[in-house]
């Protein structure tokens, strides 16, 4: 399974996200440099987290600008799974493939602590191997991790079920303590908490498995697919 | 600031004629306490530098270990103290972003860092809170943005910091011993400045780092900038594994000057360049200027005309500016023109072998009766007390810290901070387990002890998650030395340091001496900064959670050292009395019997005694299983005390173990067998941590109630006026 990895400058979780991939979940994964044409033959797509072009005028925003972005864009039609997470997220949203839009926390402080997920939705290619309500203990790392949509978008993700993840607590003042969602097709799907960091049980205090069902499902969906 | 009258009489002595503009502010520069270790440089040469696992190769600006399997690990420690004083966000992102690029010139990828930040009293000083905010807020943002973890370290406030700051910054790298960078250099290797924009940020701020601060000099203070900073890195180690560089320094203190006069010194070689083929960030710079600029993320790399091109591809690749500015000569000078005039031609060995001083030395006045004993008050019930430790800025939970700081970026991070060390999963299988530790109270009241005290607390950390120690850092942190009474000081630290150091056969890797200290209220006090690495063959010791039941341990003796406590000073107010001592045959004991019983698999965790004694220690382990524990005053081992001295002296060489009941047998034999000082003084359960003296409670707290006082007071002081 062929999974682009996309690098911009300033992108920091790549590494983490290609060795998940590769070395836990046996994928093929393959690093493509923001300034470059994404492969053809790619079955998905991760934008992993870090502080792409160091989080200058907003963070994701010059990154979502980017050339690969249109070819992200096309593959969104097509209905192939990607992936954001944290600062991939922010340039989702930023690109407008994903609604609302990502603001500072409440703290107004970074903050990487570990927090409880629940899953509000299991049919994206991301979460078809999990229990609806079911929780995944997972680590945040951001600065600018309150999701933010206005009433009446709210509304509409919760009718078109594209709240695909929850805090299970107030954690930094999100709109109804989202910490993911999914565009209305459900391939493109974007979090701000790391599952590559919550996958292997050496450096997750708690519990693995659950966070090891978001790649799982990948694989899953690819496995239906073919 | 310039170079003193003798030196300058010494500098024209040594070239035979005036020195130009140019040379006076190379030299300047590079003899600068700062760049040269003037005062210290003699007596840091006692340290024990070899040892099984150390790689040496010349010009590296980091420690190198081996760590088995092909496989190194690179660790410095730097500190940027002044610039953070005046300017506290940039002072504490550059001091980051220095120690960093040491880590990178070996040649090896950066994995971790840890800081050690000081500052006055936070409850009183409205200053000193806003230093602390915002250096913590400088070392988060440029570590997050780069993805380097900051996995420990430790904050500490006492008056002696007042209108100061301190901040350590201990960074370390990880890589494959064939990717080290042997540095080297051939007649006509080209000289390439990469990174940032040289600009008139950190203007003389090795000189502005080598006196007392008295002066807010801005200008000396170096702006930071992580973005490039990352891509340096990302660029370097492309460069690298494509074997694109023959030497690589990094820029820090004294700029230009000091990175190019050190690097032909250390390669035997000479360096022509010319200051207008630097790149600036403004046009109009005098070549003085450029010469000692302290821009941020700046690296100096020598290759040849054939890679050259391969790495302007990838500088090109990272958007990265890179000029060719000179190129290496054999004649042993660093001779620097401005197109085809000559402004600087001098021998390497002038600029960077500044004379070494042998500064007098005389044990100051204030330490005469300074061990004196003084009894506090007895009390019937410790549990106020004990509370007012646990909210303590010193001792209340740093997690409003660490919590800003990416922890887990680079997923190699096993024990996250907040425990006794913070360990890292290696490539090959292995851990590492790191702590820095200072105690400038006890340091204050003996020097000496104090010092080995921090080493040995260090140790004892890393030795708590079954670490071998294999390596240690120092960081010598002094007011001016030329006061022969702060020097003494110096010297008495830096003795118990290597008296330690080669009794325990841990070498020292790397550190970094750091002197003019002071403030109009006057210096600080003896601030040495030790971290010590550990390295795991197998497994670490993950803390595992306590159960009802389970029980504790105290291995090593708890005696009557309320000297430098936290008990003594942020409870009595008092300065003074015996400060805890080590006796090293007990400490090395006790660290093979615990090593011993981690790997043998026998306990839940272990845990060290340090700041606020037993009380605090146990408290901790409470707080972070959320249960209760009782435990017996005359069952803890060591001479028969008054109660405040059991519980809160912070005797050194103490461990506590907690374990599951069914282990006790095979525990007291190992323990025995190493001929260890033991008791079991407490069992886990309940909902209150208990103390008892006669039977009858001297502490009684809530575990649920203490752990809220704990964990939130320091973020409430920060938060509100």
């Amino acid at each position: 399974m062929n999974v682009g990895v996309i690098v911009f400058p300033g992108s920091n979780c790549d590494r983490d996200m290609f060795h998940v991939l590769s070395d836990v979940f046996h994928m093929t994964p393959q690093y493509c440099w923001h300034d470059k044409p994404l492969p053809e033959n790619l079955d998905a797509v991760v934008l992993p987290g870090g502080f792409s072009y160091g989080d200058r005028l907003r963070a994701g925003v010059i990154a979502a600008h980017s050339p690969i972005i249109k070819d992200v864009k096309k593959m969104a039609e097509k209905g192939i799974p990607i992936l954001g997470v944290c600062n991939g997220f922010q340039i989702l949203v930023e690109s407008g493939l994903l609604p609302g839009v990502l603001l500072k926390n409440d703290s107004l402080n970074f903050m990487c602590e570990w927090t409880n997920l629940t899953v509000e939705n299991n049919k994206t290619p991301f979460t078809n191997q999990f229990e609806l309500n079911e929780k995944i203990p997972i680590p945040i790392a951001n600065g600018d991790g309150r999701y933010f949509v206005d009433d009446e978008t709210l509304k509409q993700l919760e009718r078109k079920n594209q709240i695909v993840f929850k805090y299970d607590q107030v954690v930094n003042g999100s709109s109804n303590q989202i910490a993911g969602v999914c565009n209305e097709d459900g391939n493109v799907v974007g979090m701000m908490p790391h599952p590559e960091r919550a996958v292997e049980s050496e450096i997750n205090p708690h519990d693995n498995k659950p966070s090891s069902l978001i790649f799982e499902s990948l694989l899953n969906n690819m496995g239906a697919n073919n | 600031m310039s170079l003193e009258s003798h030196e300058l009489e010494e500098l024209k002595l040594k070239i035979g004629r005036d020195p130009t503009s140019t040379e006076l502010q190379i030299v300047a520069a590079e003899w600068s306490e700062h760049c040269s270790y003037k005062s210290s440089k003699k007596y840091l040469k006692l340290l024990p530098m070899d040892g099984p696992l150390v790689i040496n190769e010349k010009g590296y600006d980091s420690g190198v270990l081996d760590v088995g399997d092909g496989y190194v690990v690179t660790a410095h420690i730097e500190s940027h103290n002044h610039p953070s004083a005046v300017e506290p966000y940039g002072g504490a992102a550059t001091g980051v972003g220095g120690v960093i690029r040491d880590i990178l010139s070996a040649g090896t990828r950066p994995i971790a860092l840890l800081d050690g930040l000081r500052f006055g009293d936070i409850e009183k000083d409205q200053h000193a809170k806003w230093l602390f905010k915002n250096a913590v807020k400088g070392v988060a943002d440029y570590g997050n943005c780069l993805g380097i973890p900051t996995i420990g370290g430790e904050v500490e406030f006492d008056e002696c910091y007042s209108n100061y700051a301190m901040v350590d910054v201990a960074a370390i790298g990880f890589g494959k011993k064939e990717n080290l960078i042997k540095n080297h250099a051939k007649k006509g290797d080209l000289v390439v400045l990469m990174g940032g924009a040289t600009g008139r940020d950190g203007i003389g701020g090795s000189q502005f780092a080598s006196d007392s601060l008295e002066s807010e000099n801005r200008s000396a203070v170096q702006i930071p900038d992580p973005f490039i900073e990352k891509l340096i890195i990302e660029a370097i180690l492309e460069a690298r594994d494509e074997k694109l560089i023959h030497a690589m320094k990094d820029l820090g203190g004294g700029g230009l000057s000091c990175a190019v006069s050190e690097t032909a010194d250390a390669l035997d070689i000479g360096i022509e360049m010319d200051v207008d083929k630097v790149h600036t960030r403004e046009s109009d710079m005098h070549p003085d200027e450029i010469m000692v600029s302290e821009s941020q993320e700046r690296m100096l790399i020598i290759t040849d005309s054939i890679k050259l091109i391969k790495f302007q591809d990838i500088c090109n690749k990272f958007r990265i500016e890179c000029s060719v500015i000179g190129h290496v000569t054999f004649d042993n000078k660093m001779h620097v023109k401005k197109g085809e005039k000559t402004i600087a031609n001098i021998s390497t060995d002038v600029v960077v072998n500044a004379t070494l001083l042998d500064l007098p030395s005389k044990k100051p006045k204030y330490l005469e009766n300074i061990e004196d004993k003084k009894s506090f008050p007895v009390l019937s019930d410790y549990s106020e007390i004990m509370l007012k430790l646990l909210a303590s800025p010193n001792i209340a939970s740093k997690i409003w810290v660490y919590g800003q700081y990416d922890h887990e970026v680079g997923i190699r991070t096993v024990i996250k901070p907040g425990y006794d060390a913070s360990v890292l999963r290696l490539d090959n299988g292995k851990f590492l387990s790191i702590k820095i530790d200072g105690n400038p109270k006890q340091c204050y009241i003996n020097p000496r002890e104090g010092a080995i005290g921090c080493f040995e607390e260090a140790c004892r950390n890393v030795v708590c998650t079954g670490a071998k120690p294999i390596g240690m850092l120092d960081h010598l942190q002094f007011g001016n030395p030329k006061d022969p009474e702060i020097f003494w000081t110096f010297l008495e630290s830096l003795n118990g340091l290597t008296d330690f150091a080669k009794d325990f056969e841990i070498p020292c890797i790397g550190g970094k001496v750091s002197l003019f200290n002071e403030t109009t209220n006057g210096s600080i006090k003896p601030t040495p900064v030790i971290g010590v690495i550990g390295l795991i063959d197998k497994k670490p010791l993950r803390t595992q959670k306590i159960n009802s039941g389970d029980c504790l341990i105290m291995i090593g003796n708890t005696k009557d050292e309320l000297g430098g406590s936290e008990y003594s000073e942020y409870i009595h107010k008092f300065i003074g009395g015996k400060c805890p001592t080590v006796d090293f045959s007990e400490s090395k004991k006790n660290m093979n019997a615990v090593l011993e019983i981690i790997e043998n698999e026998l306990i839940k965790s272990a845990h060290d005694c340090s700041k606020g004694g037993l009380a605090v220690a146990v408290s901790e382990l409470c707080m972070t299983n959320l249960i209760g524990c009782t435990v017996s005053l005359e069952s803890v081992p060591g001479d028969k005390l008054d109660h405040d001295k059991i519980l809160f002296s912070e005797s050194h060489s103490r461990y506590l173990v907690t374990f599951e009941k069914k282990n006790i047998q095979n525990l007291e034999e190992l323990l025995k067998k190493h001929n260890v000082t033991f008791k079991i003084i407490g069992e886990f359960g309940g909902e209150s941590i208990k103390f008892t003296a006669d039977s009858k409670p001297i502490i009684d707290l809530s575990v649920d109630k203490t752990q809220k006082t704990w964990l939130n007071s320091l973020k409430e002081m920060v938060m509100h006026a």
